[in-house]
């Protein structure tokens, strides 16, 4: 396993050097790829003036508030699900179906509902992100053993104990990765929203130096979001790892 | 089919029969309340629709998105089950692509366009391209651990009956890996229908996505949602066949060994 990361390591900061010799030696126009070094140099310079700013706050609220909006309405239309057979026999065709549909089809008709701005880029990612949770959830909660449950009869503990002390902590694998998927989409709900059509935004920006050919900073920007996305998504993977080895033990 | 098992199935599609009927109806209990110029009512959408699928400037935009999505998802395929097979085969490999692979599966590839469209200008390939960059990973990471956990015992079987690797391949790896293959194989058709819809959205001069990007620059609602239930019905569809195709595979499979 150790030998594994190792060679990973090689592998990547091999193909980084691969592209920086390409790029300085003139085998790759810097109209198509810059070096990796020029992509960070452009990085900082981006970070250093303050008019990214703006941007990164409006594109980070909107991911923030669809995250919170799809992990909580995937848990509770879950938790639903669950609890009535009937509804959840006539949804799980839709469900299983659902990632079928390309959901940006959909972002034109939000615009004209909600007008441009953050309200649609918001509703889009939630509805991208949230059945991944409700699968996370209806998959956890099928998986609690039942014997926990009667055990939480015999206590009588309440609805809202059962689920704090009882569902929630033997669900948690399933719903943990629900979770990750969560946090993935809705950053991709939003910023592949902003990409296609916004007036501000991260990806907006990404989009408008491309329209402007002006790489060094499209080239900056993606290698920020692609840095700040993979940090992100590495946190919720080690928190997922502590949590599993903590059960483990 | 005894008429038993048609009143069976009729009786399992009821439930989401009623799903259906209900969308339609939220569909025009929104039109009601947003009235026209937000969304335009049902039926006349799907009359829109069926007169633009009948017009024949349409058909070009129709067959370059489909020629798109055709060779993207052979491509994804492709590529897809033979790295799979590779990277699932050597286990060293594998364990160093498969971080890098799931990496790249969850972070927004969109960012990634702008890249493609230098590299392979403007037009079909760049969609192509993007397409199939969606596709590829789930079916490698799925290729991969189905080549991974095939049963030992049935290699050691095929070789105390001294099967050819050619036998062995079609008689033990195929029967074997092709469910949880054929898994990977929905996803990645559904994800790389998903790129090249979002190629044709961004700087795109034909295609479906190109006229969903025209209608909204003139604010026709009535395209937009006739475009947006067309891909989503063809979407719809296919996986439904997909998935029944790939819960039939799944019951001959194997049952899981006990943990």
């Amino acid at each position: 396993m150790k030998r594994a990361t190792w060679i990973r390591a090689v592998v990547v900061i091999g193909a980084v050097g691969l592209l920086e010799a390409a790029c300085r030696g003139g085998l790759i126009a810097p109209a198509m790829v810059i070096a990796p070094s020029a992509m960070v140099v452009a990085l900082f310079r981006i970070l250093a003036s303050d008019e990214t700013g703006p941007h990164l706050r409006q594109t980070l609220s909107a991911v923030g508030i669809a995250m919170v909006l799809s992990i909580i309405g995937g848990f509770l239309a879950g938790f639903v699900l669950h609890s009535t057979p009937l509804l959840r026999r006539a949804f799980n065709p839709f469900l299983a179906a659902y990632y079928a549909i390309p959901h940006f089809a959909f972002y034109p008709l939000l615009i004209v509902i909600f007008g441009l701005g953050s309200t649609p880029l918001i509703v889009l990612a939630t509805l991208f992100a949230m059945v991944a949770m409700i699968v996370g959830t209806l998959a956890g909660l099928d998986r609690v053993p039942r014997v926990l449950l009667k055990t939480a009869k015999v206590h009588r503990l309440s609805l809202w104990d059962e689920v704090r002390h009882v569902r929630l902590p033997a669900a948690a694998p399933h719903l943990l990765s629900g979770l990750k998927l969560a946090v993935a989409y809705s950053f991709i709900g939003v910023i592949a929203g902003e990409f296609i059509l916004s007036t501000s935004g991260i990806g907006h920006e990404i989009a408008y130096a491309y329209d402007n050919f002006d790489n060094p900073r499209m080239y900056g920007l993606i290698l920020f979001v692609l840095a700040l996305v993979s940090a992100f998504n590495m946190t919720v993977y080690a928190l997922e790892r502590r949590m599993m080895r903590r059960r483990g033990s | 089919m005894s008429a038993a098992s048609v009143a069976g199935s009729l009786r399992e599609a009821r439930a989401p029969l009623l799903v259906v009927v209900s969308l339609a109806l939220l569909w025009q209990v929104l039109h009601q309340l947003a009235g026209d110029s937000a969304i335009t009512a049902p039926a006349p959408t799907l009359a829109h629709l069926w007169t633009m699928v009948g017009q024949p400037r349409f058909g070009p935009h129709l067959r370059e998105t489909g020629l798109a999505f055709a060779q993207a998802l052979l491509i994804a395929c492709a590529g897809g089950v033979g790295l799979g097979v590779i990277l699932g085969g050597h286990r060293l490999s594998g364990e160093v692509a498969e971080p890098l692979l799931v990496g790249l599966y969850s972070i927004p590839k969109i960012t990634l366009y702008p890249v493609i469209l230098l590299l392979f200008g403007l037009g079909m390939s760049a969609k192509v391209a993007f397409g199939a960059l969606h596709g590829i990973i789930p079916i490698v990471l799925f290729t991969m651990s189905a080549v991974r956990n095939v049963n030992r015992v049935y290699l050691r079987a095929g070789r105390a009956m001294h099967l050819t690797p050619l036998q062995t391949a079609w008689h033990i790896l195929v029967p074997a890996t092709l469910p949880e293959i054929f898994s990977g194989l929905r996803i990645g058709f559904s994800l790389t229908l998903l790129g090249t819809m979002l190629g044709e959205l961004f700087a795109s001069q034909r295609g479906l996505g190109f006229l969903l990007m025209t209608a909204i620059d003139l604010n026709d609602v009535k395209t937009i949602l006739a475009i947006a239930v067309l891909i989503s019905t063809f979407a719809l569809i296919t996986n439904t066949a997909l998935l029944a195709i790939d819960s039939h595979l799944h019951r001959g499979a194997a049952p899981e060994p006990p943990h």
